[in-house]
């Protein structure tokens, strides 16, 4: 029933593209892009361009080609198809109220680029994200053209994660899931009453029925026919999604417990947690500080304690009061600190769910503790050799030659890994 | 004394059959020295196997986790790394278990090696970086690097290059040993000299994506080098970028602080507009909807007008009546058809035998647009922006009311439902398809009417109006379309 009557849109594209140079277009598209956190290139089919006829292999494990002095792994080409965006998210430097410089890629300049960058190692694949132009659907089908053109005429079997658009027509999502290895739709901020009031245009609903649509599809993909016949598979890096941190009044308690219900309904690979950093021509409605780097670190930490430790949401957030975590040590050490009683624990006898809540234990390092007790007792400095870390550990833990006497419990054993008080700024 | 001199291209290979070959010999690791080629031998060292010297046959059986281990620490650049793992090998036959004993100092050692190994295997995957040298138009394109490694991780890490670049030549040079891949076969090469490369146009588009990949509010100098240490960038292009983005950083971070939100663009009127049409159907309850309506602010119109005037009539009539707009009377009453033009309509369907009273009427555009000149508002016609927003309102009328015949008055109204408000003089009186496919019977305004000066041809354009009021009688009478209510 719509026809879209005055073609403006198209008017306004013409006007603003006719002078960019490839290179310009690609400062302001990769400069849009920075503010996404994931550039993972992992845990996709194994593939490689043995016999000459392709460009691209995919070995498991993901390939950091570069460092940012952001600290940050550069693994894949990071780009928006385009800038333009109808939508006005609060956060978001590409809204539609925000002065910053704007350019479209075309099809065929992503290809090249990505298939350029390639050859010359510079990159792992593609990661292609876009403002909203037009519809949803408009900007879906461009994005999966360029992915069809990359693996049916360049033969590109190298990464691409695409960012897929909540409203797109099913179709769309559908071919997307077979052309790249990751999906993934940015849940944007912890709870649907921020999102609501920071991105009026999306609706939370509709983006968790987009990740439910992902996670069906996946397993749908995953049943043989009756002929016994695997159909292609779809998404196989799983999909992810990304939450702001900071920009709202939400607590990690409400951060964390958003995303373990992420993990458990969609079978999210990843969450990630972007801390709210300051943007060009920022949105009067947002905090105009420094990203809060350290609560992003710690909320990591939590989410791994979540996944790989065995530990259970209430007990990371429920001993803190503020429903935050603590900001000046883990928050391993933190439940460590604040559950004594169980300390110090003998790395000859504790079971495994003990020794992996141990500060300075890894999993690793339980797994080689596990191993090497069965031949012989462990001493002490066995286990700097298995690689832990001692000087956090050191007071939780008996083994051969060492016992940590009253310092388990000595009163000033947080201050030992907290740093010290800092003067407060000025500025 | 025995000498094992192990090659530098196939060492792993070389490694291990010395290794079993000396283990069948039963010679103990204090009486083996061992170096690769460029490394003399002892003055005491006799020339250990491979050779013909001893003739051995028969076989030892190690651990696999040992091996795969051995096959990496070969190719480290610890000039003791083979007798370190032949004295371990040695300890091994006599006591399996100590592959998973990680507190074992020798173990440990080894096993720090073949981390060294990996780390340096995998930073020659990332860290490689080609430049093209052949034609990029030719039917098999060419590249080359020049990479420099801590360890002797070419020869391991080549079956990589070769599985990933298999469709275009390619060659890894160093100062150790270089890998060569030409028509799909990897080949190892000693002691190459440094080659000049090209420069490659390429190469300034990465660097551009590496400066604008960067965020300046979050640097992190440690974490970076940590993972991409000094001694790598002097062969990456984009490394040289790094001290000048580190400088700019906090002045750009504090610049990103401080800037003050600027004025929105003057196009995001336009685009929100644009993208208030994209959202889906109208569908609260019937009887909210002129409240909806009322409440509009998808166009600039609701800011002058007096109100917005919904639809009236019966949800169940079977004619809907679509006008252009409110005028002067409507935008005061909030009723649709009731100034001087709708008293002209009402007045020719009563001879039509048209009752508008069994009638759902509505506007196209429920807003009233007009220019003030002196103390009167002159009508202005709704341009196509406007009548694309409100016509989200009358297709959410059409579904309420789901007529048989929809009667469109004037270009405005056949524009918003069936997409073209043109040539209407040849239109009217014929019947097109609108929304849902219901039939649209295309007429003129009855402003039109007044405005005719001409006192024939306002006579012959009565007379169509009063016939195709008329039809649209009789089609709302007679016509068959399945009407159905949601």
């Amino acid at each position: 029933m719509s026809q879209v009557i005055a073609p403006w849109f198209l008017r306004t594209y013409t006007e603003h593209m006719v002078k960019k140079t490839l290179e310009q277009k690609l400062a302001i598209l990769s400069d849009a892009a920075k503010y996404d956190a994931s550039c993972a290139s992992s845990g996709s089919t194994k593939r490689d361009s043995r016999g000459g006829k392709s460009l691209g292999s995919n070995e498991g494990s993901g390939i950091c080609h570069a460092y940012a002095p952001d600290g940050r792994c550069i693994s894949l080409l990071k780009i928006l198809m385009t800038n333009f965006c109808i939508y006005d998210c609060s956060y978001c430097i590409n809204r539609v109220s925000s002065n910053v410089e704007r350019a479209r890629f075309s099809v065929d300049e992503v290809v090249k680029l990505t298939i350029e960058f390639y050859r010359r190692n510079y990159i792992e694949g593609l990661f292609l994200s876009s403002g909203i132009i037009r519809s949803p659907d408009t900007t879906m089908l461009d994005m999966v053209r360029i992915a069809r053109k990359l693996r049916h005429e360049e033969n590109f079997r190298g990464y691409i994660h695409l960012k897929t658009i909540p409203d797109a027509a099913p179709e769309l999502i559908e071919e997307a899931g077979l052309l790249a290895d990751r999906l993934s739709i940015n849940v944007e901020l912890p709870t649907d009453a921020s999102v609501k009031q920071h991105a009026p245009e999306k609706s939370p609903e509709q983006i968790r029925r987009a990740m439910a649509d992902v996670r069906l599809r996946k397993e749908v993909a995953r049943d043989r026919s009756h002929t016994g016949k695997r159909p292609p598979r779809f998404a196989p890096a799983g999909q992810s999604t990304q939450m702001i941190i900071g920009a709202d009044a939400a607590t990690d308690t409400t951060v964390l417990g958003q995303s373990t219900r992420l993990y458990a309904s969609y079978k999210l690979k990843r969450v990630y947690y972007s801390a709210f950093s300051p943007i060009p021509d920022a949105s009067s409605r947002l905090p105009l500080i420094s990203p809060p780097l350290q609560r992003e670190h710690r909320l990591y930490q939590a989410d791994w304690l979540l996944r790989f430790y065995g530990f259970d949401l209430r007990e990371i957030t429920g001993h803190h009061q503020s429903g935050n975590l603590d900001l000046d040590i883990d928050p391993k050490l933190s439940w460590a600190l604040a559950h004594r009683g169980l300390f110090p624990v003998d790395v000859n006898r504790a079971p495994r769910e003990l020794l992996l809540r141990v500060p300075g234990f890894g999993t690793k390092t339980v797994g080689r503790i596990l191993s090497s007790r069965r031949h012989r007792s462990l001493r002490y400095d066995d286990l700097h050799r298995m690689g832990a870390g001692l000087k956090k550990a050191r007071a939780f833990i008996t083994a051969g030659g060492w016992s940590p006497g009253a310092l388990t419990d000595s009163a000033g054993l947080r201050a030992r890994f907290a740093p010290p008080p800092e003067q407060l700024s000025l500025f | 004394m025995t000498h094992v001199v192990v090659p530098r291209i196939d060492a792993a290979r070389a490694w291990r059959d010395a290794a079993r070959d000396l283990l069948l010999s039963q010679v103990p690791p204090q009486e083996v020295t061992w170096g690769d080629t460029r490394q003399d031998r002892g003055l005491f060292d006799t020339p250990g196997p491979p050779g013909p010297a001893r003739p051995v046959t028969g076989s030892v059986t190690v651990p696999r986790s040992f091996l795969q281990m051995a096959d990496t620490v070969v190719w480290h650049a610890d000039p003791a790394r083979f007798a370190r793992l032949y004295a371990f090998l040695w300890r091994l036959i006599e006591a399996p278990h100590l592959m998973s004993d990680r507190g074992d100092a020798h173990l440990s050692q080894l096993r720090q090696m073949e981390k060294n190994v990996r780390r340096c295997q995998h930073k020659m995957k990332a860290f490689v970086r080609f430049r093209e040298i052949g034609d990029p138009a030719g039917p098999r394109r060419s590249f080359a690097a020049w990479f420099e490694p801590t360890h002797h991780t070419v020869e391991p890490t080549a079956g990589f290059f070769a599985r990933r670049f298999a469709d275009m030549d390619w060659r890894i040079l160093t100062p150790d040993i270089s890998a060569v891949f030409e028509d799909g076969k990897v080949r190892f090469e000693e002691d190459h000299p440094r080659p000049d490369l090209p420069d490659d146009a390429s190469e300034i588009l990465w660097v551009t994506y590496f400066r604008n990949i960067f965020n300046p509010a979050r640097l992190k100098v440690k974490a970076m080098q940590s993972e991409m240490p000094k001694k790598y960038w002097k062969n990456m292009p984009e490394a040289a970028a790094i001290p000048d983005l580190i400088a700019g950083a906090p002045a750009r971070a504090r610049e990103m602080a401080l800037n003050a939100p600027g004025l929105p663009p003057p196009r995001m009127a336009a685009v929100q507009a644009q993208q208030a049409h994209l959202t889906s159907a109208w569908d609260g309850p019937a009887d909210d909807l002129p409240r909806q309506v009322s409440a509009c602010t998808r166009c600039p119109l609701h800011r002058t007008a007096t109100q917005a005037v919904p639809g009236e009539g019966p949800l169940s009539a079977r004619l809907m009546i679509v006008a252009e707009q409110p005028g002067d009377q409507e935008d005061l009453q909030g009723r649709p058809l009731v100034g001087p033009a709708g008293q002209l309509f009402d007045r020719i369907a009563d001879d039509a035998g048209l009752d508008r009273n069994g009638a759902f009427v509505t506007n196209a555009v429920k807003h009233f647009k007009f220019r003030p000149r002196g103390r009167q508002r002159i009508h202005q016609r709704p341009d196509a922006g406007e009548i694309q927003h409100c016509r989200w309102w009358l297709e959410a009328e059409i579904q309420l009311v789901r007529p048989a015949v929809i009667l469109a008055l004037g270009a405005t109204a056949a524009l918003s439902l069936t997409g073209s408000g043109a040539d209407l003089m040849q239109r009217r009186g014929n019947v097109e398809t609108g929304p849902d496919g219901i039939p649209v019977l295309i007429t003129l305004h009855p402003a039109y009417l007044l405005r005719q000066p001409d006192a024939d041809k306002k006579a012959a354009a009565t007379e169509h109006f009063r016939n195709d009021l008329g039809l649209a009688r009789h089609m709302s009478e007679n016509t068959v379309f399945p009407r159905t209510h949601a």
